[in-house]
């Protein structure tokens, strides 16, 4: 079985169903219609364009060019992670936090999955770097902002309950550990669900296209298991790196609470 | 336990204060006194290293900075106006406390199972007391802990203190703006006077 191409008449009809949408949100007095087409139009130009730089990154393979691709993504995922949270560290702090934990995390799982577990070659190719790169960011992206954004609150709103243990002569590690642990939970808890999930309530979204595209099921399958087991790991420590430095963050070198170093968004 | 050190407190300077110097030898108490505002709280917080300020504060000839944060401030406790709890029942709040301050206060050891919920306002104050003083500190920085309280709890936290400087030998630097509070415990203290530190003997 092959494909079957989609026409353009094919992509309005399911825009019509979400104009419908815009419509009815309208009647409603909603106040999300701009940000429903909005988003709708971001969506068709974003892809469109990802759909062009993947064709010609495709046909012409150059380590740059993929590695230049992948530093976008990067950037991209790191100004999502910061734009997400109700108090975020001032400065490059606050972008510059997420975004390390996401190279951290995402690049090194992409890269241990492209040499080591698929093993294609060579292993940059893009077909594979780029949609497991990106399943990965996507992830871990949504791990490290809930993470960060339960820390950074949970301080915010605890600030007398943790300079309470530093007055009892609590190191800072201490007087934030269960918000540092609670963190860690928050931000790990939508991957641990979907791993629960996968197969019962939904069919994942790659195992589905990979099925839409021709695949056997149970290679698709067999990917998605691997694609499942690197998102929860990248999510993991990107969660745990994020959330440990954004904790020590909060403190200065005299293990001070310092929390003008937040600032609402 | 018995404390033997002197503090030192070498121009220190928050805000917008003229800087203070003190010493505070070994069972000694001194008051610290002004309007609201005045930056009472910030002062006292800054001899506990909880906030950044210029000026250096000594323990037995030491440096602040010789040691940790965190064991500074085990030997300078901090006792708030108003307490903090994390856990569900007081125990969960203490792993050692002396035995005797704890009747002084007014309870038996069954309080360790009292929940944190069901406790009054003076019941807190006087366990959070217990707990600054279970850390065993040389310097003890009380930050008008009698504010919200009655008289009788107020008295109680006053003997306990006062009994506890006696025997123990601890430092303490009591925050108060209540003048009759002031002549009770002590008689040396300053006083702060819009931007000055002004030494006084009642």
């Amino acid at each position: 079985m092959n494909l079957i191409p989609l026409s353009a008449f094919d992509l309005s009809l399911a825009a019509a169903l979400v104009i419908l949408l815009a419509l009815l949100s309208v009647r409603m007095q909603l106040g999300i219609a701009r940000q429903l087409l909005f988003a709708g139009l971001r969506t068709v130009a974003q892809l469109m364009l990802i759909g062009l730089i993947l064709k010609s990154i495709f046909s012409y393979v150059h380590l740059g060019w993929i590695t230049l691709l992948s530093m976008v993504m990067l950037l991209m995922a790191g100004r999502e992670v910061m734009s997400r949270q109700k108090y975020r560290l001032r400065g490059w702090w606050g972008f510059g936090l997420g975004t390390l934990s996401m190279f951290i995390s995402s690049f090194s799982i992409t890269l241990i999955a492209l040499n080591v577990i698929v093993n294609v070659e060579p292993w940059y190719t893009p077909q594979y770097a780029i949609p497991l790169l990106g399943m990965m960011l996507g992830n871990t992206m949504n791990g490290i902002s809930l993470g960060q954004d339960r820390l950074n609150q949970s301080a915010w709103q605890q600030r007398s309950m943790i300079e309470a243990r530093l007055m009892l002569g609590w190191t800072w590690s201490q007087a934030i550990a269960d918000i540092r642990q609670d963190s860690i939970r928050t931000g790990m808890m939508p991957i641990i669900n979907a791993m629960a999930a996968a197969g019962i309530v939904s069919l994942p979204g790659m195992m589905t296209g990979q099925i839409l595209a021709g695949s056997p099921p149970m290679e698709a399958v067999k990917y998605q298991i691997l694609i499942m087991f690197l998102i929860t790991a990248g999510t993991g420590f990107g969660t745990f790196v994020s959330v440990w430095f954004g904790s020590r963050r909060l403190f200065d070198e005299r293990e001070r609470l310092r929390l003008e170093r937040l600032q609402a968004s | 336990m018995i404390a033997t050190m002197k503090l030192v407190v070498k121009n220190l300077q928050i805000l917008n204060l003229q800087p203070w110097s003190f010493d505070l030898p070994a069972g000694e108490c001194i008051y610290l006194s002004g309007p609201s505002g005045s930056g009472k709280t910030r002062l006292l917080r800054a001899i506990a290293d909880l906030d950044p300020h210029r000026g250096e504060l000594l323990l037995d000839g030491f440096s602040y900075l010789s040691l940790p944060a965190h064991a500074w401030r085990k030997k300078v406790a901090f006792l708030p106006a108003e307490s903090q709890w994390w856990c569900d029942d007081v125990g969960g709040h203490f792993t050692d406390y002396d035995k005797t301050l704890l009747l002084q206060l007014g309870f038996t050891e069954a309080v360790m199972d009292w929940e944190i919920a069901r406790l009054s306002s003076g019941e807190k104050q006087r366990l959070a007391l217990l707990r600054a003083l279970a850390q065993a500190p040389e310097v003890l920085l009380l930050d008008e802990p009698t504010a919200n309280l009655d008289n009788k709890c107020t008295q109680v936290i006053e003997q306990t203190v006062e009994q506890y400087r006696r025997d123990s030998g601890i430092a303490v630097v009591w925050v108060s703006h209540d003048i009759e509070q002031i002549s009770r415990i002590t008689r040396h203290g300053w006083v702060i006077d819009s931007d000055q530190l002004r030494e006084q003997h009642l």
